[in-house]
């Protein structure tokens, strides 16, 4: 190569290392939104622009005019070289398509947005029960250890098995094919795709957490629109991704000590779960927070009753006067119903009363009821995906027992009211699967030799459950084989982790390589990753989530549908959208020409 | 520089004794430089849902010398003047991912030297000042509880 076709070549290198600015349109193109909901509405520049240069038009028509909002403009957006203009709180309140067209007088980007209204309210309550990472082998499993099953039937169902309405969720996001649980519960409580570790936000390149487009979740539109009560109850923390899904918006749902402030403007009048390290002020030792707010302190000064173990919970949950409800119940995530039933591991010793999902739902129920308007409760059992990442089948399944006994409670609750829709669904799904059953009895020298498929299978020889569905022992002779797809680096034991929850992969140097615990426990066979060494555990999937649902407006559940659509069904079961006046009122005019 | 590394394989010989002492169940008695050996589940007397309490041992040992064996997690970032000292190795590296938290339980490591941090992962023992209080690090605002300060730092395995 000669000195100047070198020269040449570097220069071309470095125009191309220079990342090429990509112009947007938030809400993206193909969103669909509830008429009247608030959003904001931020169109980013592929180049810097002059704000005089910059038209936006909707259906043809100046968008400042149609919004009733003026865009505010930044010339250089957080060093971007892209200049971006932001409408926020916008609405649009009149069903149709709408193509939105913003145009810097050089490039015009096009979006279309799909505004539905709803029909009159339907339902007086919501429930959303969340599976969190809940695969379909963790439902078969569930059905297996608390029904058991003989000759091919099972002697029961769990409770959301006979559900008349069914339907299999997308749960891709903006960004990717996989989601986490952000993303994708910021999908059921807003009505759009967003992307991985986001909530309420459209991901924009925006550098601060907080300054992503945001669009309205369930609980604002609720406690804006209606006197109905909120409620959010996890086993998780109550500023994990999924309860903070209620209420949030930021970027990043590590943002834990901001969420805690986002749920106590929320409004929601029943949140309850572990987390509570990010309620204390920091001089606080276990504080997890970065100022000297006490939440705990602020939640009880604006009303709310505080219990912190499952006796409180009960006692305060009984007291009519009770209409607003903080439980806090663990520092960290709280412990799955295998190790506070039975093993007595995790941290069950620290943390001895805890109450179990079933209660915590039995107590919300009590004090929403109280709303005479109705409310929307979010149950998550958040540890099924705690323990489907690190390869624990048996906690997940365990707390799958746990998710159905709760929904049975919901059900029986709701039973003769036909006012209450329920809903049951994963979030997103795990790599895993039962492939037969692991036999002690069977011959060989490797714990291979003793998983049996195809007829070699057979039934497992777990104990007969208890009341409530659990069989008392997992640690049996002939046990599930059930196994992760994706995973990394770990030593598969072919046994339940009996002396706590499963820790697959430690961190060293950077990456993730197999925790050596393990590898002396007998049979115990190095696995070596299919997952790039960054990843910790095992990782989410982008299989079908099934979701299943019961009580008014559950109807509209049917074969396969985006994730986004669970917001437009809970939506028009309660009546969200904008309603004809009943005396003299008119309905909403739109300001532009509108294909309905 | 020289007596400095006589004193790190001093050291050395004593870490051995000490990991041999936990090894064996042997509860960690003052060590002869007169460091107090202060156990992970020593250092809180109860933890509850609206916070951690320290131990009587703990609240005792403040300002003197203390040693903690525990596992050295991956650093904030290269140049960090700290590293962060846990019961367990971390299964979820909070400064690797966003979105992982850190156990409640942590304490704060300032080494006396700067030093490598290719060890990450490893059980150490960690000698130096025993700190208590709220303090965030004022280079990155990392705020800890329980720090062991001007820290001599012997890795284990």
């Amino acid at each position: 190569m000669n000195r100047l076709a070198y020269l040449a070549a570097i220069a071309v290198g470095t125009f191309c290392a220079v990342p090429a600015l990509a112009g947007a349109i938030y809400p993206i193109d193909r969103a669909h939104l509830l008429a009247g909901t608030h959003f904001d509405f931020k169109i980013e520049f592929d180049k810097a622009v002059a704000e005089d240069a910059i038209r936006v038009r909707i259906n043809g028509i100046d968008a400042t005019s149609v919004l009733g909002k003026k865009f505010q403009y930044v010339g250089n957006e957080d060093g971007s070289n892209g200049s971006s203009v932001i409408a926020r709180d916008v609405a649009m309140p009149v069903p149709g398509k709408y193509m939105v067209e913003a145009t810097d007088g050089v490039t015009t980007q096009k979006v279309v947005w799909d505004v539905y209204g709803t029909g009159p309210r339907m339902a007086k309550n919501v429930i959303l029960f969340i599976g969190d990472g809940m695969s379909t082998a963790n439902r078969t499993a569930a059905r297996m250890l608390s029904k058991g099953i003989k000759e091919g039937k099972y002697y029961g169902q769990l409770s959301f098995d006979d559900m008349p309405h069914m339907a299999l969720l997308g749960t891709s996001g903006v960004d990717s094919i996989i989601t986490d649980s952000a993303n994708s519960m910021s999908a059921y409580t807003t009505g759009h795709k967003s992307s991985v570790n986001a909530l309420g936000v459209y991901v924009s390149r925006a550098k601060d957490n907080l300054a992503h487009p945001k669009v309205e979740t369930i609980t604002e539109l609720v406690k804006r629109r209606t006197k109905m009560a909120v409620g959010i109850v996890t086993d998780a923390e109550v500023e994990d991704a999924t309860p903070a899904g209620m209420v949030a918006h930021t970027r990043r749902r590590s943002d834990k000590d901001i969420i805690v402030e986002q749920l106590f403007l929320s409004r929601a009048d029943v949140i309850m779960g572990g987390g509570s390290a990010y309620f204390l002020p920091q001089k606080t030792p276990g504080s997890k927070r970065k100022d000297d707010n006490n939440f705990v302190d602020l939640f009880a000064r604006d009303g709310f009753r505080v219990a912190t173990t499952d006796a409180e919970m009960k006692s305060l949950a009984d007291n009519p006067a009770t209409t607003r409800l903080l439980g806090l119940f663990h520092p960290d995530n709280m412990d799955g119903a295998l190790d506070r039933r039975f093993l007595r591991k995790g941290t069950v010793d620290k943390f001895p009363n805890q109450p179990d999902l079933t209660d915590m739902t039995r107590a919300a129920l009590k004090v929403l009821s109280r709303n005479k308007d109705g409310f929307v409760l979010m149950v998550e059992a958040g540890l099924i995906d705690k323990f489907n990442h690190p390869l624990d089948w048996e906690r997940s399944v365990y707390d799958t027992i746990m998710l159905s006994n709760a929904v049975q409670v919901a059900k029986d609750w709701a039973n003769g009211r036909n006012d209450t829709l329920i809903i049951v669904t994963p979030d997103h799904t795990h790599g895993v699967s039962i492939v037969g059953t692991i036999d002690d009895a069977k011959p060989g020298p490797e714990m291979r030799d003793k998983v049996g498929v195809y007829d070699l299978a057979g039934f497992p020889n777990y104990p007969e459950p208890d009341k409530d569905g659990y069989p008392p022992s997992v640690d049996v002779s002939r046990r599930l084989a059930m196994f992760y797809g994706n995973f990394p680096d770990h030593y598969e034991t072919f046994r339940p982790k009996l002396d706590g929850p499963n820790v697959p992969a430690v961190n060293k140097d950077k990456v993730y390589v197999a925790n050596e615990i393990y590898k002396d426990a007998p049979g115990a066979v190095l696995r070596t990753g299919n997952l790039p060494r960054t990843a910790d555990s095992g990782t989410h999937t982008a299989d079908d989530a099934l979701l299943t649902a019961t009580g008014p407006g559950a109807e509209q559940f049917h074969g396969f549908m985006e994730n986004v659509e669970v917001f437009r069904v809970m939506s028009d079961a309660l009546g969200l959208g904008p309603q004809p006046a009943r005396a003299a009122g008119k309905p909403a005019k739109a300001k532009v020409p509108v294909a309905q | 520089m020289i007596a400095h590394a006589k004193a790190r394989r001093t050291w050395l010989h004593k870490a051995a004794g000490l990991a041999a002492c936990v090894a064996a169940g042997i509860p960690l008695l003052a060590a002869a430089d007169g460091a107090s050996g202060l156990a992970f589940n020593e250092i809180y007397r109860s933890e509850g849902v609206l916070g951690l309490e320290l131990s009587a041992k703990s609240k005792a040992l403040a300002g003197k010398p203390v040693r903690i064996l525990g596992y050295m997690a991956p650093p904030l970032k290269p140049d960090t003047r700290f590293f962060v000292l846990t019961r367990a190795p971390v299964a979820l590296c909070p400064f690797c991912n966003s979105d992982a938290d850190w156990p409640s339980d942590i304490v704060v490591v300032y080494p006396r030297d700067r030093m490598g941090w290719s060890q990450d992962g490893m059980p150490v023992a960690v000698t130096g000042t025993l700190e208590l209080g709220s303090r965030a690090d004022l280079e990155t605002g990392f705020v800890s509880l329980v720090r062991v300060a001007d820290a001599l730092v012997v890795t284990l395995k």
